[in-house]
C-alpha cells in the first residue's frame, strides 16, 4: 500500500490553497506525487496548473488508463504533467466508476491530449467529454469491445 | 481507424488521396489521407494502427522479466533504449541500486543505439528526399554499430541485454576496442554525410523553411526530442531528469531556432557528435572488472556459479525463473531520452508477480500528431520531408 504523506511538496500545498475541493487524496511513492482529483474538477484544476505562472505546468507527457476491474471505482484515468521551466513532474489521478466511465476532455488545455485521449477511448472505453473527434484510433473502426480492459481476454475472443 | 475524412473545402473542387499505408516514403505502415487542391496540401490526417500488436496488453500476461522481449519490438530501430527505460521503471518501484559499472555500461550503449538510430533517419530521410548515395553510407555504418551490438549482446536487433537489476552478461573480452574502432572512424563519416547534404542546394531547397512548428505549438503538441529541440526548446531528459548517471557526463543539448525540416536535421546531425563525446566518455569509465548486477536476492538471478555451489543461490534461481518476483504494489512513470524524444514507461505493481499494467509513452505517437501542422498549406513533396523529419518508427506509434 502506498503511503500517505500530504502536502510535501509546494506544488499540493498551492493546489490545496487555491481549492481544497480539488484535492482528495495525495500520494507519495518513490519520489512521484500523485494528486486524485474529483471528476468534476479535472478540468478546473487542469486549466489552474498549466496557466499559473508559478506552477506553469504546461507539458502534457502522456494520459493512461489502470482498469482496477472488479474493483469499484473501476478506471483510474492518469494525467502526466511535466513544468519544462521548473523541471517538476506531477501526476494527476481521477478515478471513474465503470458503469459511467466518463471525464471531461483536456484538449482546450494541451492539445496534445487529443490522440491521448482518443488511445484511452479506443483501448479502454472511457468517454471524454468535449473532445473534438472521439473516435477509435488504433483499432478498426467496427471493433467490439476495450482490449485493454481487464475483463478483455489477452487471446481476444475467438 | 477511419477511411474517409471530411473534406475542408467541398468534394467538387478538391481530390482526397491516400498516401500509404504501403508508401515507401512512409516508413512502414502509415497511411496518410491528404486532401489535394492541385498539388497542395488542405488537410492532412494520419491514420494509424496497422501494426498494433497489443505489446502493452501481452506485457500484463508476462512476468517483470519476460516482458523485456517486449519492449524490443516496440521501437525497433533502438530496442536499448526501450529495454532501459523499462528497466529504469521497474527498478524504481524494486527501489534497487544498479552497480555504477552496469550504469556506465548502459549509458554507453543507449548512446550507440542513439548514433545507430540517428544514422537510419538520416539515410532514409535523405533518400525520401533524392539522395541516396546518403543512404548507402548511414547503413554502412550503421551495420558497424549493429555488429558491436551483436558482439555483447548476441543480438544485433532484439538484445534484450538490459535486465532488471543490471545487464545480461559480462561484456566480451576487447569490447571497448571493438567500440573505439567505430567511434575513431565516425567522425570524418559525419563529415562526409555533411559535406553531401549541408550545403547541396537540393537539400536546402527542399527541407529549409519546410515544416515549420513554432517552439509553443511543438510544446502544446506534446512533441520531444529533436522536434522540440529544433524549434528551440532545450529540453533534454538526460539533463533535465538525469538517470543512469548522466549527470556524470560532459555534453551539450542541441538546439535550434528554425523550426523547420533543416534545423532538425542539424540536431540531430549534432547529436549524433555528443553522442561520440559521450561514449568516449563511458569508455574512460566503465571500469574493467566489477559487479555488472544489483545485489538483491529473490529478484536477481544469482551468478551461475552461485547456482550451482549454494542451496539458496539453486533455490532463488528456480524461484526467479519459475514465479518471478514480487515488487511492491505502487505506480512510477520513467522517462528518458530515447533517439525519437520522451520515452515514457508507467508501470503499475498491484503486488504480484506480473506488471498490472505497462503504459508506453511513445515518443513517435506523439511527434506523428504534429504532422498535419507541418504540411498543411504547403506542397505534397513536402509530406515526404514532413513524415521523414518527423522520425516515426511505426512500431512504437501502434505498438
Amino acid at each position: 500500500v502506498e503511503s500517505k504523506d500530504a502536502d510535501k511538496t509546494l506544488v499540493v500545498h498551492q493546489l490545496k490553497a487555491w481549492d481544497a475541493q480539488a484535492v482528495t487524496e495525495v500520494i507519495e511513492f518513490r519520489g512521484e506525487t500523485t494528486v486524485v482529483v474529483p471528476r468534476e474538477h479535472l478540468l478546473r484544476a487542469a486549466a489552474y496548473l498549466a496557466s499559473e505562472p508559478s506552477l506553469h505546468f504546461s507539458f502534457l507527457s502522456d494520459i493512461t488508463t489502470v482498469d482496477r476491474f472488479p474493483l469499484e471505482p473501476r478506471f483510474e484515468v492518469n494525467y502526466h504533467l511535466l513544468s519544462l521551466d521548473r523541471k517538476e513532474r506531477l501526476r494527476l489521478k481521477v478515478r471513474l466508476g465503470g458503469s459511467d466511465p466518463s471525464v471531461h476532455s483536456v484538449t482546450e488545455i494541451w492539445p496534445t491530449a487529443n490522440w491521448h485521449e482518443r488511445e484511452n477511448y479506443d483501448l479502454m472505453g472511457i468517454r471524454f467529454e468535449g473532445h473534438p473527434e472521439l473516435s477509435r484510433i488504433l483499432m478498426p473502426d467496427d471493433w467490439e469491445g476495450y482490449p485493454q480492459r481487464k475483463d478483455y481476454p489477452v487471446e481476444g475472443y475467438r | 481507424m477511419s477511411t474517409t475524412i471530411e473534406t475542408v473545402a467541398g468534394s467538387a473542387n478538391t481530390m482526397v488521396l491516400n498516401m500509404g499505408p504501403q508508401h515507401p516514403s512512409t516508413h512502414g505502415v502509415l497511411r496518410v489521407v491528404l486532401e489535394l487542391d492541385g498539388e497542395i496540401v488542405l488537410k492532412a490526417r494520419p491514420v494509424i494502427g496497422y501494426l498494433h500488436t497489443g505489446i502493452e496488453k501481452n506485457m500484463e500476461a508476462k512476468t517483470y522479466s519476460q516482458a523485456i522481449t517486449m519492449t524490443d519490438r516496440i521501437d525497433y530501430l533502438a530496442p536499448l533504449s526501450n529495454n532501459l527505460c523499462y528497466c529504469l521503471a521497474v527498478e524504481k518501484i524494486l527501489g534497487i541500486e544498479i552497480p555504477k559499472r552496469a550504469q556506465y555500461i548502459r549509458v554507453l550503449l543507449t548512446e550507440m543505439t542513439r548514433i545507430a538510430s540517428h544514422l537510419v533517419w538520416l539515410g532514409t530521410h535523405a533518400i525520401d528526399l533524392g539522395a541516396m548515395s546518403v543512404f548507402l553510407y548511414t547503413f554502412r555504418e550503421r551495420e558497424e554499430i549493429m555488429k558491436i551490438f551483436e558482439y555483447v549482446s548476441g543480438q544485433r536487433m532484439m538484445t534484450s541485454y538490459f535486465r532488471i537489476g543490471g545487464i545480461a552478461l559480462e561484456p566480451p573480452p576487447n569490447w571497448l576496442d571493438h567500440i573505439r574502432r567505430v567511434i575513431d572512424a565516425l567522425p570524418a563519416h559525419i563529415d562526409e554525410y555533411e559535406g553531401l547534404l549541408t550545403n547541396n542546394r537540393i537539400w536546402l531547397g527542399r527541407t529549409k523553411g519546410v515544416g515549420i512548428i513554432s517552439a509553443e505549438d511543438a510544446i502544446a503538441m506534446g512533441a520531444s526530442g529533436p522536434m522540440l529541440r529544433g524549434s528551440g526548446v532545450p529540453y533534454d531528459i538526460r539533463k533535465a531528469f538525469p538517470y543512469s548517471s548522466y549527470e556524470e557526463f560532459d555534453f551539450d543539448v542541441q538546439t535550434q531556432t528554425a523550426g523547420d525540416c533543416f534545423a532538425r536535421y542539424q540536431v540531430r546531425v549534432a547529436e549524433i557528435r555528443e553522442s561520440i563525446k559521450i561514449v568516449r566518455q563511458a569508455m574512460e569509465k566503465v571500469p574493467a572488472e566489477g559487479p555488472i548486477k544489483a545485489t538483491a536476492p529473490g529478484i536477481i538471478a544469482p551468478s551461475r556459479e552461485e547456482m550451482k555451489s549454494s542451496i539458496e543461490g539453486l533455490i532463488y534461481h528456480f524461484k526467479i525463473y519459475t514465479e518471478g518476483f514480487a515488487p511492491p504494489p505502487g505506480e512510477v512513470y520513467q522517462a528518458i531520452e530515447s533517439p525519437r524524444g520522451e520515452l515514457g514507461f508507467f508501470v503499475s505493481s498491484d503486488g504480484s508477480a506480473h506488471p498490472y499494467r505497462v503504459k508506453v509513452r511513445a515518443p513517435s505517437f506523439i511527434n506523428l500528431q504534429t504532422l498535419p501542422k507541418l504540411c498543411e498549406g504547403r506542397l505534397i513533396a513536402d509530406v515526404v520531408a514532413c513524415i521523414g523529419t518527423t522520425d516515426i518508427v511505426l512500431g512504437e506509434v501502434d505498438r
